[in-house]
């Protein structure tokens, strides 16, 4: 019994070598063939010396094309404000047949240097001062990543909201509604209510906004290949953007309580009340950018790992390599499959904890205790 | 030379997340031997105070990261 088991076993895994030894032999072909047909300086040295710092740089940060597949990518728009006003392009202008950046004229010569438009003269020297004056609103990777979530959340969330209109709450949720409704309630049982008290539901839209727009936009990153792969949620632009409306709304909602312990903390002597203010304001700062940065790290670093596991292939050059590096990419994607979920998770329970702490009401009657439980939680 | 000291800087940065992530791990399992009945609750907490040491330990490779731009 155990031989059979070995055995088939075995097989399995030769059969899996094998693919992957054809794979291989097939996807070095166009390679040898492009190598040929154009002799650029670029792409001899790309072969000779392989970067990983800057192959990985490359597939985590932001572009104006989407790549789909070998030398096939999607052109994305690029709309571009100056002083000579707006101006509206695509984005193949700035690529020549064999992909390499090349220079168009709109109302400056613009040439792609990794990834960001830059103002160029006739020499091809990037010109700092020009390219400072002109405001790129394109329609990048992740502007497309993040436009293709919005249609998705509002798919999914206008037909599980139908559901319900037509339905009622009392009956047994059906279909899409049954995956939605305990994920919901998880937002609202164990983020909402534990962390904001009685008050919660006003603050119920934007913690299931916030849970999932981050968790989809986690997961699509994940996903290697055309509808995801844009690397939206590690993009610190994004997180900031998400921590800055946290701020906004916990300093908005903040109640007297609130700003009492901040600026004169109570049951504190004197002196400990001027030396705590100054700490606390920077704890009103610290906590969203704590946020910011806490998302935006655990899904980069998660990018990075998966793709320094895939570029090992290319540093040994060998395909055997992949026998390591494979299996590993596959347990570090399942890993930050659970990361996807926790960090949108930790951002929404965060985020209603600093809600909770700012909308607080304090029942003390002149007791002398300090409150060293509500200290930071950054 | 920067880009070696940035190393250090992140691999420090994994030696006290890794004391954080056991010591977490530690009294988990303690805490699920002593009462097995809490397993659930006391599991919920350990993921998530594990993804906030976690995230200090991200926020040294960051600056490691940034740190290494060998010039």
């Amino acid at each position: 019994m155990v031989a059979k088991r070995l055995k088939s076993l075995l097989v399995a895994v030769f059969s899996l070598g094998m693919l992957f030894l054809s794979n291989a032999s097939f996807g070095q072909e166009p390679t040898h063939g492009g190598e040929e047909n154009h002799q650029t300086t670029g792409a001899h040295s790309e072969e000779e010396k392989f970067d990983i710092t800057k192959t990985i740089l490359e597939h985590i940060s932001d572009d104006h094309s989407w790549h789909l597949w070998g030398h096939t990518s999607i052109p994305l728009p690029v709309i571009l404000y100056s002083d000579k006003g707006i101006e509206f392009f695509s984005s193949s202008n700035l690529m020549d047949e064999h992909h390499a950046p090349q220079a168009y004229q709109g109302n400056y010569l613009y040439k792609s240097v990794e990834g960001k438009i830059k103002v160029v003269n006739e020499q091809g020297v990037i010109d700092e001062a020009a390219t400072a004056k002109v405001w790129d609103f394109s329609i990048t990777k992740n502007v497309a990543s993040l436009l293709l979530t919005v249609v998705l959340l509002l798919i999914i969330f206008l037909s599980v909201a139908k559901a319900y209109k037509h339905n009622g709450v009392k009956t047994a949720p059906k279909g899409f509604q049954s995956f939605m409704e305990p994920i919901i309630l998880f937002v609202r049982d164990e983020v909402a209510k534990p962390n904001i008290g009685h008050n919660y539901a006003r603050y119920m839209p934007f913690l299931l906004t916030i849970f999932f727009l981050i968790w989809i936009n986690n997961i699509l990153g994940l996903v290697p290949f055309f509808p995801g792969g844009a690397n939206v949620s590690g993009n610190i632009a994004f997180t900031m953007t998400l921590a800055l409306i946290t701020f906004l709304i916990v300093n908005v909602s903040g109640n007297k309580n609130y700003w009492q312990h901040i600026f004169w903390m109570p049951g504190m002597p004197v002196g400990m009340k001027i030396f705590l203010a100054p700490i606390e304001l920077l704890g009103v700062f610290i906590k969203p950018m704590s946020l910011m940065i806490r998302l935006f790290a655990n899904i980069t670093a998660g990018h990075i790992l998966v793709l320094t596991l895939i570029c090992l292939i290319f540093v040994f050059k060998s395909i055997y390599a992949s026998a390591l590096s494979v299996p590993f990419t596959l347990f570090i994607g399942l890993i930050e499959l659970l990361v996807a979920f926790l960090q949108a998770y930790i951002f929404t329970m965060l985020s209603a904890m600093y809600i909770g702490m700012a909308i607080e009401e304090h029942h003390h009657h002149g007791d002398t205790d300090p409150h060293w439980n509500e200290g930071e939680t950054a | 030379m920067v880009g070696s000291i940035a190393a250090i800087g992140a691999g420090l940065a994994a030696i006290g997340a890794g004391i954080g992530i056991g010591q977490i791990g530690k009294g988990a399992v303690e805490g699920i031997a002593r009462q097995p009945e809490a397993a659930n609750d006391i599991r919920a907490n350990m993921i998530v105070a594990a993804a906030l040491v976690e995230a200090v330990a991200l926020f040294a490779v960051v600056v490691a990261f940034l740190g290494n731009n060998p010039q």
